[in-house]
């Protein structure tokens, strides 16, 4: 099966300044893929390129393998949501009407436009004007409008600034949902807490170019990024901090009964077993590198000629 | 043709919702029957006067109102959807960017055209009741072709707002450019060719001069109501200078069609190459 997006060699200029500069990706159907970046790194140019709302300079950009400019970019919008940054509406407007008149634009049953009012939890609130919503419930109407007609491919952008941790947990529940249902979505943020958990891959944008694209695993096991793994226990006497140096791990008494160990993505299976054989254990956990130390890596890397540290040298 | 309905039907509620219509027509109105009633007040009367002198009137008022009115309804209709981030979300959807232009046209086109016939058309109505005198067909057929031309002016200045409005990225540089458009067609392009027409003592232009008033939609505007209209020549001021080379109602509409046309073509083209 064809990949949902292609982008070839992509580049964007506005005058002088170079908004994209040969990004290559791909975005396999029915993955939800986390485009990262700092403000400025690329990330809406991206999108706007998806969407046909921007020519690129050079280079191809293939939605469901159609360009999304030109004649055939009509019937593709058909099949594409977009959940733009801090999205607005028409303020006169009650959250029916506005639902109604993009739904009517799409060609999508009224059914469907009060099903989705009730999904994002604005059925209360569908006859209020969208004037008086707060950021988040206008955020909600932007979720519905984007869902309208079912697409198979989905844009959101920043959907998760601004926004109060409940309407983020519900937003990565929707997102959840999608993904359970095979919709292909596309996701830019700069706030990474929590995302990891959500996407399937992470495309990492710096200063225009694409820095590193992989699951997050890949991604921290690239970067040779440690692993953390909490231990609690009595240990008294023997040679259990040897053994476990032994294994590869770096060891950090915390306190009495806490050590810290830190080691490689590779050595960890085996410094567990010996955890587990040691008497006194009580409890440990294991902390792979998060999302934003992995995004901290490649990002410091960015303008320094680095892109892929080796793990002898990190 | 649905989206452009779709988008049309927005517009004119909008129209209806925020009193534009509604504005509209109240000012029509009270001009029209203003003048309908204080028409001859310059002869030492008050009264309702006749139809003839009321279009006559109403024309001159027209070309001043209908194009200023026509810029402040539709300067902001792209660039204000712009700034306020709606027009990012409606170009995702399925709908090309001359069908939303298009359809903005419908609805703002149809806003005027109502306040129009109903606002200036009170005018004849009050007339046809209080009057005594008893018109001619010929007459209404007049006021008819006022009303229809008076609905061209507006489409023209919505065109040019909408020229204006996808050429800026500020709602503000839109309605300055707005204003600077109506000094231009209402107020400065006559006064320039009067005077080139009297600076060379009417040697220079004589000729080409009923050409050069076609160069402005307000000129045709006043050509058409008040030069082929027998009762107004005396008031018709630059269209006087025509004289005999008039062209008829047929061909000044067809004119105003095409000043509504060209401007509109224009935004199309420049809207389709615009990066938002």
């Amino acid at each position: 099966m064809t990949d949902a997006v292609t982008l070839i060699n992509l580049h964007k200029r506005y005058g002088s300044i170079a908004a994209l500069n040969g990004v290559s990706l791909s975005v396999r159907r029915g993955e939800v893929l986390g485009l990262l970046g700092h403000n400025g790194a690329g990330k809406t140019t991206l999108m706007k390129l998806i969407l046909g709302l921007a020519s690129p300079s050079e280079g191809v950009v293939e939605v469901f393998e159609q360009s999304p400019c030109g004649k055939s970019g009509r019937t593709l919008r058909l099949n594409v949501g977009f959940l733009p940054e801090n999205v607005a509406f028409y303020g006169q407007l009650t959250a029916r009407e506005v639902l109604d008149y993009f739904a009517r634009l799409k060609g999508v049953a009224r059914a469907e436009r009060d099903e989705l009012l009730e999904r994002v939890g604005l059925a209360g609130a569908a006859d209020r004007r969208v004037k008086g919503f707060s950021k988040g419930m206008r955020q909600r109407l932007g979720l519905a409008q984007a869902l309208l007609g079912r697409p198979r491919l989905l844009l959101f952008d920043e959907p998760t600034a601004g926004l109060d941790p409940l309407a983020i947990r519900d937003f990565y529940t929707l997102l959840d949902e999608l993904r359970s249902t095979g919709t292909t979505v596309i996701l830019s943020s700069h706030v990474l807490a929590g995302v990891e958990h959500h996407i399937d891959r992470a495309a990492i944008l710096g200063s225009g170019r694409l820095l590193v694209i992989g699951n997050h695993e890949e991604l921290g096991r690239r970067a040779c990024l440690p692993f953390t793994i909490w231990v609690r226990g009595r240990f008294n006497g023997g040679d259990w901090k040897r053994l476990l140096e032994e294994k590869g791990a770096r060891v950090r008494r915390v306190s009495e009964t806490e050590l810290e160990l830190t080691c490689s993505a590779e050595a960890k299976l085996m410094i567990m077993r010996t955890l587990l054989d040691m008497e006194g254990l009580e409890d440990l956990e294991m902390e792979p590198p998060t999302l934003e130390t992995v995004y901290a890596h490649f990002e410091k890397g960015n303008g320094h000629g680095r892109e892929e540290s080796s793990c002898a040298t990190s | 043709m649905r989206h452009v309905l779709i988008v049309a039907g927005k517009e004119f509620r909008d129209g209806l919702r925020n009193r534009w219509l509604l504005a509209i027509t109240l000012v029509f109105a009270l001009f029209s029957m203003g003048l309908a009633y204080f028409g001859a007040a310059a002869a030492g009367s008050v009264g309702f006067t006749s139809i003839a002198t009321t279009i006559v009137s109403l024309a001159s008022l027209a070309v001043f109102l209908i194009p200023l009115i026509a810029l402040l309804l539709a300067y902001d209709t792209v660039v204000g959807e712009y700034e306020q981030g709606t027009l990012l979300l409606l170009l995702t959807y399925p709908i090309n960017r001359v069908q939303l232009l298009a359809g903005k046209f419908l609805g703002h086109g149809l806003i005027l055209a109502v306040s129009t016939v109903i606002g200036f058309g009170a005018a004849a109505v009050l007339i046809a009741l209080a009057s005594t005198r008893i018109e001619g067909v010929e007459i209404w057929f007049s006021f008819a072709y006022f009303i229809l031309s008076a609905i061209l002016l507006g489409w023209v200045f919505v065109a040019f707002a909408y020229l204006i409005s996808v050429c800026v990225s500020e709602k503000s540089r839109a309605a300055g450019l707005a204003l600077v458009v109506w000094f231009m067609f209402v107020l400065v392009f006559d006064l320039g060719l009067l005077g080139v027409l009297v600076s060379t003592g009417g040697k220079v232009g004589q000729d080409i001069f009923p050409y050069l008033l076609l160069l402005n939609p307000t000129d045709v505007f006043r050509l058409a109501n008040l030069a082929n209209f027998e009762p107004a020549r005396s008031y018709a001021g630059m269209a006087g200078v025509v004289g005999d080379r008039q062209l008829g109602p047929g061909a000044h509409t067809a004119i105003l069609i095409l000043w509504v046309v060209l401007p509109f073509a224009m935004a199309a083209w420049r809207f389709q190459r615009r990066e938002v």
